[in-house]
């Protein structure tokens, strides 16, 4: 098939087999939802309801709260019940709205355009960025942001990542089946907002009924390819997959894909573009994967956002075993959550419930300097070396040593002999260099 | 539901993998040499390295004691150390030689140092090298006198007439690149004459012999394909990589074709380079102890410029030193200056431009 790749990485086993063949299903709707007003990279949405407000489905709630934000909907019709900080996906609390459903359904009223294709650019990005969409991916930069280019810079490709790269998670694979048609309807709409000649579908060769149904509707599209890639992680991250689909370098040091006019969007992401220049449907749900060995009945389930993980554990049969962990995301890059009282949101691919065992954490033992993490670093950086200019507090070094650059794929301490928690030091660098540079 | 799950930091799912999974393994890459050992060199082979493993290992054990450190001898490092020390022995040594070197390789070499992770040496070298200056009459290894390897050297000499009538016994009696050393620095016979020698004996059947083991010797280096087994099983583990056993036995084949003639640059034969790579513990070296991870360089870069400086090293001492093998006073050379080549070699991230 001739695949594609980038130079490192690892082949984690993908356990994807506990949900690949579910077909999607839809959650019945929810009693009561969180709406994090931080669910994307950027500032915070500012609430413009109140408690006791009646809001709609796909009502906004909240206003972006600068160019780099996005608005918030409500997902479900209801009652405002509640302002306050909430458990987030991340592990932290933030500020959300709390909305308690009538159970109805009620919405806003939406239009179908059919000749959306027809609309101008602008009008577009307009739609867009007012329902709220930023990338689904995990990263979660608002979309509108993302298709607009500063004065000067053009893009001539925009890249679909339907990669899922990341062990467990079959959301992207499954809406890759199932909606094929709307996927490629966003990634038209996507080409045409930025003037982009072309477009490129990336998929993962461990999904080849995927590629399979793309080709086949993309057969008459002189422009848009799809490309297979070699299964091995992290390919979906963005660097790696631009450089693999087109064998051009984002630069390091704070380079954006922009810098190589491309501009990379998840294939989720696709189908909320499409909806939202339809139809005007603001970004209220998402598909999300349940799984893991203790799960009993593993699920890719279409959820609206900012429903409880607790609600989506439940839909799927609960767990066979006692819960060791918690993981909203994937297992390489996904955080570990303490409590199962936590919304999804708009950026949540996958919920993982570990057991007890597969929970366990390792002692970290002295490094022996063995090069197994220098071998596979897809930024081709030195985390061992990162992780000790860290821990002896000399930023400076850890600077020189691209400490900034590190995407945190994680794959460096899943090769590691002496369990170093190596994404721990790195963190831990990143937050201290950006500070020293801020001052 | 008010449960509160364990947090930690990702990745949340780990390879199998630990310190005590890599050493085991490294062992076990060094099990088929042993054997070959035990064959051609009978039960004290066993012995010998049993003494060493021993050694090594309460030694560890002790010092931690006393550090009040937790013990680790499990973890097999120690093991694979006492190993390597028995394997740079002659199989006619005491048995208290191997006991020493391998005590001195864990107190001197490791432990001194803080313990694994922060040598700065390869210990089995260290402890080899401390051996070497106390009792060099009893490391030089000899060749086995019985063996096919001392009627192939006959023959290298066969239809020579004239030869002054020590030379035979000097060829006879040394290991096959003591044999090299002495053609190159004779000055009893003609230059040509030595060349003759020079060329039967890095002959296709004399390789053969080396490559399968039937050679004298210290133990580790007796056969090359018995290590060779080792080490592929390593590599395909991803525990040993390619860059450093690659550029330094290419450096070393390189090094010798051009200047490893007796007549000067480009004189040798092709075959002679093969000669130097099986002799001489440079396969052991090479694959199981410039390896070595805490003693080595991490960059990729790195490594290879480590293989390099090990070869030239080895061919240095080889060509114009004072020994005939030359490999573990390389290694340990070069064990110097890892921190500087890891300095030096930091790599470029993925997409930074030169500037
Ligand atoms: S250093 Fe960063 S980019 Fe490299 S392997 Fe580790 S997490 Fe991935
Ligand atoms: S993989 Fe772990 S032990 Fe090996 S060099 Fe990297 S940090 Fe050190």
């Amino acid at each position: 098939m001739g695949l594609k790749t980038f130079s490192g990485g690892i082949h984690p086993h993908d356990n994807k087999v506990y949900s690949k063949d579910k077909k999607i299903e839809i959650l019945p709707i929810p009693q009561k939802i969180v709406i994090p007003l931080s669910q994307h990279i950027g500032s915070p949405s500012k609430p413009i309801v109140q408690v006791g407000d009646e809001v709609l489905a796909g009502q906004k709630i909240a206003d972006a709260g600068g160019f780099v934000s996005i608005p918030m909907h409500s997902s479900i019709s209801g009652k405002v019940t509640k302002l306050a900080k909430f458990n987030h996906p991340t592990g932290i609390t933030v500020q959300g709205i709390e909305i308690t459903g009538d159970g109805e359904d009620k919405w806003v009223e939406l239009s179908d355009d059919t000749n959306y294709m027809d609309l101008p650019a602008n009008e577009m990005k307009d739609r867009i960025s007012k329902a709220g969409i930023c990338g689904m991916g995990g990263a979660g930069f608002p979309t509108h942001v993302k298709l607009s280019p500063p004065e000067g810079k053009t893009i001539d490709t925009i890249i679909l990542n339907g990669v899922e790269c990341e062990p467990y998670l079959t959301a992207d694979y499954r809406i890759m089946l199932e909606q094929t048609e709307d996927i490629i309807s966003g990634l038209k709409i996507l080409m045409k907002v930025v003037d982009a000649k072309n477009g490129v579908v990336g998929i993962e060769a461990n999904k080849p009924d995927a590629i399979k149904i793309f080709k086949n509707l993309l057969k008459t599209e002189k422009n848009i390819k799809v490309v297979g890639l070699h299964l091995k992680y992290p390919q979906g991250a963005e660097k790696q997959l631009i450089y693999a689909s087109t064998k051009r370098k984002v630069p390091s040091k704070g380079g954006l894909p922009m810098d190589v006019k491309v501009v990379v969007q998840n294939v989720g992401t696709a189908i909320a573009v499409y909806e939202a220049v339809r139809y005007n449907k603001p970004l209220v749900e998402r598909v999300i994967t349940v799984s893991g060995k203790i799960v009993k009945d593993p699920k890719n389930i279409k959820a609206r956002i900012g429903t409880y993980y607790s609600d989506l554990l439940e839909f799927c049969g609960g767990t066979t075993e006692e819960i060791g962990k918690v993981i909203s995301g994937g297992p390489m890059m996904g955080f570990a959550i303490p409590s199962l009282d936590t919304p999804m949101t708009k950026g949540s691919s996958g919920l993982l419930l570990f057991n007890k065992k597969e929970a366990h954490k390792k002692q970290e033992d002295v490094c022996l300097h063995c090069g197994r993490c220098v071998d596979i670093c897809p930024m081709n950086l030195v985390p061992s070396l990162i992780a000790h200019h860290v821990r002896n507090n000399d930023w400076d070094s850890a600077e020189k040593f691209g400490v900034m650059d590190c995407i945190k794929c994680g794959s460096c301490a899943y090769v590691c002999p002496s369990h170093i928690k190596l994404i721990q030091w790195i963190d831990i660098g990143k937050i201290k260099v950006s500070e020293s540079r801020q001052k | 539901m008010n449960d509160v799950f364990a947090v930690s930091a990702a990745p949340h799912i780990k390879q199998k993998i630990s310190i005590s999974s890599v050493m085991w393994q490294v062992v076990l890459a060094l099990t088929p040499a042993l054997l070959v050992g035990i064959f051609f060199f009978g039960i004290q082979s066993l012995l010998l390295t049993l003494y060493a493993v021993v050694a090594a290992v309460s030694t560890e054990a002790l010092i931690q004691r006393f550090r009040k450190v937790p013990i680790t001898v499990s973890d097999g490092s120690a093991v694979v150390t006492g190993i390597l020390v028995a394997f740079n022995l002659n199989t006619s040594s005491p048995w208290w030689l191997p006991v020493v070197g391998a005590v001195f390789a864990i107190a001197i070499g490791k432990q001194i140092f803080g313990g694994l992770g922060f040598n700065i040496f390869n210990p089995a070298l260290l402890g080899r090298a401390f051996l070497v200056a106390s009792w060099p009459t009893l490391t030089t290894a000899g060749w086995k006198p019985t063996n096919p390897m001392s009627s192939i050297f006959q023959s290298s000499i066969n239809g020579l007439s004239n030869l002054p009538s020590n030379v035979p016994a000097v060829i006879t009696s040394a290991t096959p690149l003591g044999v090299v050393k002495a053609l190159r620095d004779t000055t009893q016979i003609s230059r040509d004459m030595a060349n003759t020698v020079m060329d039967n004996l890095a002959s296709m059947n004399t390789l053969n012999e080396l490559f399968l083991g039937n050679i004298g010797g210290v133990l580790g280096e007796v056969s090359a394909a018995a290590l060779l087994i080792g080490a592929a099983f390593l590599a395909w583990k991803h525990i040993i990589e390619w860059r450093i056993p690659v550029s330094y036995i290419g450096t070393v084949f390189i090094l010798i074709y051009v200047f490893g003639g007796i007549n000067g640059i480009f004189s040798a034969s092709i075959l002679l380079p093969v000669f130097h790579i099986l002799s001489g513990g440079l396969i052991l070296g090479a694959f199981f102890m410039a390896t070595d991870m805490v003693t080595s360089p991490v960059t990729k870069k790195g490594r290879l410029i480590f293989g390099m400086g090990c070869g030239i090293l080895t061919v240095v001492i080889r060509l114009i030193g004072g020994y005939p093998e030359g490999v573990s006073y390389s290694i340990l050379l070069m064990n110097i200056t890892v921190p500087l080549i890891d300095r030096y070699t930091t790599p470029k991230a993925f997409g930074e431009v030169k500037r």
